[in-house]
């Protein structure tokens, strides 16, 4: 008998247990779902998979009777906005510090332990503060976003590049290269697989401060609909709402990970 | 003049000496082999010949004027590692010198002038037998192959010095020997001065005009970091790159073998006593 971490499922085997956990807890939610209508047709907890049909091709597939909007994707696009932005923006931020810091000895001395410090703030204990500063409008929620995951990207970047070995920033210096040189040709493409690896890690949490921004000050958007439904226990929408969140967070990191791979080849070991 | 003259040269760490009263002359074109037992600091000698670090005492000059306070292309650089760019090929890596010297924005070059790069990089390719990988990541090369390039790297700006630091270290026997025949013709073709580190003392004395050896002579029991190490050998080696001597730019003033004189070492226990 080989001990068991020397054996290992083929090909379909891997792709049949990969799917093991899903069809038990669709099989779980049917039979969950089955048994409380049995017991009580009203119930709201777990909607029969007729009434999500319903409610999906309600929200999702039905303009609304008075703006004519598709109300999922009204808040697909302005929640993958905020998102969007709020990254883009952590990642120039995190991007220009974390090879500062990581790089030249007075900006680390000058600004790592303040960026130490600042990440220990909890994001979401300035979210108040942050509608304060800059109103119940786009701009908070994007900040709140930016905010939450820039501290992190820096950290991890500048640790990445402090990283390098010194070797070749020397060799970089016997070639001629000055300061910016070394971050446009040594550095910066260095680290450009491990801010996608970084960016990866900071998804989810992206994905709570903006859904938490959202349900406490936004007309539309996935987390503002999810609160709003939660007022009339609207199961039938929460649970396609969370799922087509995870589908959609999933589908960016799936993208993330073949983007890494297919810029970055020299990063594959042989 | 010298290409290299160092004077009363010290090097601490805090309280630990690693080097001390080191004085030596080097002519342009030769070949110094630097031996010595491991942690004595033959890597120390080598960076603040490469202004990677200061000394604490004493002067390095270099065709008779202050060594530069950085590393700079007049001095090139092999490392025993991580001295290639895992994130260009081979013919990138190689060209990355000129590149940065004509782009001072951009490190890179455009067109023609890439052309012109790109030729000379595949000269250099040629010369250290790596024409065929030239698209190939550096992770997909062997050590001896990485060493090659690291060695056209270095060599693409002409620098009148290059630094060697156990180079071959990791090869394996048969490829070492490659390698020797590529330096020396290298050192032949260019006229450089090279300084060397090597644990193999029959590669020190095969490659090198000369054989500088790193020891401590002085001891403390009570602590036995207070003194450095210095130069107590400076013997000539075969140089064998000297045999066909028509090529070599210069005449090397080998000095005799000796050990380093016993008064300069009584002088200089009486006047740390
Ligand atoms: N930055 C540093 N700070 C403190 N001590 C150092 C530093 N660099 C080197 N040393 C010490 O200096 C001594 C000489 O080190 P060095 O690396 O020059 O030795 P080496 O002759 O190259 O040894 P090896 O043959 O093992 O490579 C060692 O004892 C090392 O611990
Ligand atoms: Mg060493």
């Amino acid at each position: 008998m080989r001990r068991l971490v020397n054996r290992h499922p083929g090909a379909a085997g891997a792709a049949y247990l990969a799917a093991l956990p899903f069809i038990v807890l669709i099989a779980a939610y049917l039979m969950g779902s089955a048994a409380r209508l049995a017991d009580n047709p009203s119930d709201k907890l777990l909607p029969a998979p007729s009434t999500l049909a319903a409610a999906i091709q309600q929200v999702a597939f039905t303009e609304d009777v008075r703006s004519g909007d598709i109300i999922l994707w009204i808040d697909t696009a302005s929640s993958l906005t905020r998102l969007g932005m709020g990254i883009a923006a952590a990642t120039a931020i995190g991007l220009a510090f974390g090879i500062a810091i990581g790089l030249i000895p007075y900006v680390r001395a000058t600004l790592a332990p303040f960026v130490a410090v600042l990440s220990m703030i909890p994001p979401l204990s300035v979210l108040p503060i942050l509608f304060i500063v800059f109103g119940l409008g786009e701009l908070a929620k994007v900040v709140l976003v930016a905010a939450g995951i820039t501290p992190f990207l820096i950290r991890d970047l500048s640790v990445r590049v402090a990283e390098l070995p010194g070797e070749q920033l020397i060799k970089a210096q016997t070639l001629g290269a000055n300061t910016w040189q070394m971050v446009v040709r040594i550095v910066l493409p260095q680290v450009l697989p491990r801010l996608i690896g970084a960016l990866r890690l900071s998804l989810g949490p992206a994905w709570l401060f903006l859904i938490a921004a959202e349900a406490i000050a936004a007309t539309e958007g996935l987390g503002y609909r999810i609160f709003l439904m939660r007022r009339y226990l609207a199961m039938d929408v929460i649970l396609p709402y969370v799922a087509w969140i995870t589908l959609l967070a999933f589908m960016l990191d799936l993208a993330l990970a073949r983007l890494s791979a297919w810029l970055f080849a020299w990063a594959r070991p042989a | 003049m010298s290409a290299i003259a160092v004077r009363g040269l010290w090097k601490a760490y805090g309280d630990r000496s690693v080097l001390e009263r080191i004085d030596l002359d080097v002519a342009s074109g030769e070949f110094c082999t630097l031996v010595g037992a491991s942690g004595c600091g033959k890597t120390t000698f080598l960076r603040l010949l490469l202004s990677q670090e200061r000394p604490t005492r004493g002067d390095i000059l270099l065709e008779d004027k202050p060594l530069p306070p950085e590393p700079e292309p007049g001095r090139g650089v092999v490392f025993q590692r991580y001295s290639v760019f895992p994130h260009l090929t081979v013919l990138e890596n190689v060209i990355l010198g000129l590149e940065l010297r004509q782009s001072p924005w951009f490190g890179r070059l455009f067109g023609a002038a890439r052309r012109k790069a790109l030729e000379e990089g595949e000269r250099w390719l040629a010369s250290v037998g790596l024409t065929s990988s030239r698209n190939a990541y550096p992770a997909s090369l062997s050590g001896g192959m990485q060493q090659r390039l690291a060695i056209a790297q270095a060599l693409i700006l002409h620098p009148k010095v290059l630094l060697l630091d156990e180079p071959f270290g990791a090869l394996d026997p048969g490829i070492r020997a490659d390698m020797h025949v590529l330096i020396r013709d290298l050192w032949r073709r260019t006229g450089m001065t090279v300084f060397m580190v090597t644990h193999d003392i029959r590669e020190a004395f095969a490659l090198g005009t000369r054989v500088l050896a790193f020891d401590r002579v002085r001891h403390d029991p009570h602590a036995p970091d207070a003194y450095g190490a210095t130069i107590t050998y400076d013997l000539p080696g075969r140089g064998e790159g000297a045999e066909d001597g028509t090529l070599i730019p210069v005449h090397f003033p080998w000095k005799a073998a000796r050990p380093r004189s016993e008064e300069a070492r009584n002088a200089d226990h009486v006047s740390s006593a």
